[in-house]
């Protein structure tokens, strides 16, 4: 038994579940139907999505047209919107990594006084949905008149009390204190110590806070809902809920295809960003799984 | 914050359900400072002034900022602003009804970021007066434009303490229906609530794929029905608020309408969907009881409904005297807000008065103005979606057949936001509107005492 299970099993060939690949095919369909349920239909002109069925294609095939109204349909709003989902994902999650990274490895780095309280606040912070706050930071943020401009959507968003965590754990594994000694012997500074050494033995773990924090930022609905009253400033997610919500009561004017394109146009870019950066997610991943 | 995309549903309700909960806190918040301030708003302090601030601001021009989702709003924002070059009109959309009303909401709690005009439904009119959030037009003498609209809509922006908005659009109820699916089961028109019974068994039975209608649990609609019905379930003195779903004419719109739910007769198509715009086209539902507002929505969105439907008087209990009641319709107020509240003013009386009420109708919109409603133009236009039938002749006799004496709650937005938890049942299950209602009253007496009014029930 023994032996025949040292034969055919190994790290490289694992024994297979049968109920976990079902689990795991269940799952996939679970997931992948919303998404060819989008693919389907954003290639439908609105009277064919509401004379076909959902699941298959009917109808002239108008993705190509339907790609064309979206970006024109009301002086081209959609456009906007991109640019404005654009800037706050780069300024604020591009943001909220900088920080993170900076605080993450202070913390994980040096010892000073008031360190664990900093601890048990940040690990508090963690635990609080940001939901929660919207309200109250809504209201702070009338009383210094920045709502209905773009900084109240980004100054929130700079804070990732997740991503600061996972760079201190990740540094305080990934960075040894011992390296960090002999680039003091050697004479370098601080700040020269955190840009040209330990930056690169964080790059995994870095990619995966800004992979994190571009998501939550990139698909952030309610913070920019209650905090923007006029379109121009919308991120693309609150935009197409308007555009979802005009199909409601007395002149009504649903616009179905453009809601399912734009969504469809919408999660495109994060998709990208998934399967470019997920090679460094990896490699980031695994390190320090090893001992050296 | 949520990781899915908005495109799949749970978390698109999720979404929803965030956004109710804030609407809530923010109108309670907004409540408890209207409260706090009720000392100087209480009382009948009606100041009936004359409109020549109006014209005056008009003539000395500036700028303002106006909220509406109506569809016509760009074109009569630019039509105004050409007729008075020195006005500039800043138009957005805020978002469409509870999107606005939350956004609306905020900024009056913040005390800035309110527009000088919004769009608000009559429904959400009252908890924005009643927190003192909006201008009484009577300042400005619009309570002489009593005459000029039609009383089912004046009585909507009409509270005791003043006038709080122009009517733009009004919706009288009546009975839209598919002509040829009723023709080819041999269903007559029913003229009675029990004919409409008997003809949505006969539909469904005869072809079980079609609906005399469809119902998930809306509202206003509800709200409606039990106010053609004749009940009187909300009565409003001040902070005093009487809260009865229990009464006469609610009891008798539940009766009925319990025999299409419990029956399964109604389709099980969510309003407003695109399943529902789908089933409107090909039959699958047959009728539609609803606001006159709605053939601009099936001319646009229901192309293939095109020469089928057909509009009919709504069905009354006795079958004699016609009755209707009003089912949604917009209103545009003045905020307190606003720095320049003449020019705003002048604004909305352009807007639902003068030179923007052609427009409106021309984009598919039901006006409430009395020159319309009975101008031949308008009630005798052959309309060709509806086979050639002068529907205006039904729509307009129905805006003069309205119930008279209806109030909604002064937090109705809340109200119907809770609706689907408590009444829902009665539409999931089919445990009877009663119980429903029963509910959904106690969620709206709570939440009424909580806020500092004083729900009584019964």
């Amino acid at each position: 038994m023994a032996a025949v299970a040292t034969k055919t099993l190994s790290v490289t060939r694992p024994r297979k579940s049968r109920t976990l690949t079902a689990v795991m095919a269940l799952y996939l369909v679970y997931t992948l139907v919303p998404l060819a349920w989008l693919v389907i239909n954003a290639s439908k002109t609105q009277p064919a999505l509401f004379s076909t069925s959902g699941l298959s294609f009917g109808g002239p095939f108008a993705l190509f047209d339907n790609i064309a109204q979206t970006f024109t349909y009301n002086d081209g709003i959609f456009f906007r919107w991109l640019g404005n989902t654009l800037l706050y994902v780069v300024v604020g999650a591009g943001g909220a990594t900088i920080l993170a990274t900076a605080a993450g490895y202070g913390l994980a780095k040096y010892r000073f006084p008031g360190r664990r309280a900093v601890f048990a606040i940040v690990l508090g912070a963690v635990a609080v949905p940001t939901t929660a706050l919207a309200v109250p930071t809504f209201l702070m943020f009338s009383k210094l008149g920045l709502t209905n401009t773009p900084l109240s959507v980004i100054i929130p968003s700079l804070i990732s009390p997740f991503g600061l965590y996972l760079i201190w754990v990740y540094a305080a594994d990934a960075i040894p204190d011992e390296l960090m000694e002999a680039a003091r012997i050697d004479g370098a500074g601080e700040l020269r110590i955190f840009f040209t050494v330990t930056l690169r033995q964080l790059a995994p773990g870095i990619v995966t806070v800004a992979l994190f924090t571009m998501v939550q930022t990139w698909n952030n609905y309610f913070l920019p809902l209650i905090m923007l009253s006029e379109p121009k400033w919308y991120p693309l997610t609150v935009g197409l809920n308007q555009w979802s919500a005009q199909a409601n009561g007395a002149g009504a004017q649903p616009i179905f295809n453009l809601v399912l394109t734009g969504s469809l146009l919408t999660i495109i870019p994060l998709v990208i960003a998934f399967l470019f950066m997920q090679r460094f997610w990896q490699s980031g991943l695994s390190a320090g799984s090893v001992k050296q | 914050m949520s990781r899915h995309t908005v495109v799949k549903g749970h978390s698109m309700s999720r979404i929803r359900s965030r956004a109710r909960a804030f609407a809530a806190v923010a109108l309670a918040a907004a409540l408890a400072v209207g409260c706090s301030s009720g000392g100087s708003t209480a009382g009948p302090a009606a100041v009936t002034g004359t409109q020549d601030s109006v014209d005056a601001a008009l003539k000395a021009g500036g700028s303002i900022t106006y909220w509406s989702w109506t569809p016509s709003a760009k074109d009569q924002v630019a039509a105004f602003e050409k007729q008075y070059p020195n006005v500039k009109v800043n138009y957005v959309n805020a978002g469409t009804n509870k999107d606005e009303y939350t956004k609306l909401q905020n900024a009056i709690k913040a005390g800035s970021g309110a527009p000088d005009v919004a769009q608000i439904e009559y429904y959400a009119l009252p908890q924005f007066a009643l927190t003192d959030s909006l201008v009484d037009l009577n300042q400005y003498g619009f309570g002489s434009f009593e005459k000029d609209y039609s009383a089912s809509t004046w009585a909507q922006v009409k509270s005791a303490n003043g006038v709080y908005g122009l009517p733009q659009d009004s919706g009288p109820m009546a009975l839209f229906y598919n002509k040829e699916v009723f023709d080819k089961n041999a269903i007559a028109v029913p003229k009675t609530w029990e004919e409409y019974i008997a003809a949505a068994k006969k539909l469904h039975a005869a072809d079980p794929t079609k609906y005399i209608t469809s119902d998930t649990g809306d509202p206003g609609f509800a709200l409606s029905m039990i106010w053609q019905a004749g009940g009187h379930p909300i009565g409003v003195d001040g902070r005093n608020v009487k809260v009865n779903f229990a009464d006469a004419g609610t009891k008798k719109w539940t009766a009925m309408w319990d025999q299409l739910i419990q029956g399964k007769l109604l389709a099980p198509v969510k309003e407003w969907s695109d399943d529902w715009f789908r089933a409107l086209g090909d039959g699958t539902i047959s009728s539609l009881v609803t606001g006159a507002w709605m053939p601009g929505n099936f001319i646009s969105s229901v192309p293939g409904g095109s020469g089928k439907w057909a509009v009919a008087p709504m069905p009354t209990y006795d079958g004699q005297k016609a009755v209707t009641a009003e089912n949604g319709g917009s209103t545009q107020s003045v905020l307190k807000q606003s720095k320049n509240p003449a020019l705003a003013a002048a604004f909305v009386r352009w807007l639902n008065h003068d030179g923007g009420v052609q427009p409106f109708i021309k984009s598919g919109g039901f006006p409430s103005t009395t020159a319309d409603l009975t101008s031949p133009a308008f009630v005798d236009q052959a309309v060709p979606y509806f086979g050639g039938q002068k529907i205006n002749q039904v729509l307009t006799q129905a805006s003069k057949d309205v119930a008279p004496g209806w109030t909604y709650l002064p937090y109705q937005t809340y109200a119907n936001s809770v609706f689907s938890d408590t009444a829902g049942k009665a539409y999931l299950n089919g445990t009877g509107l009663d119980a429903g209602l029963a509910a959904w009253q106690q969620a709206i007496v709570d939440y009424g005492n909580q806020q500092g009014f004083t729900v009584s029930a019964g």
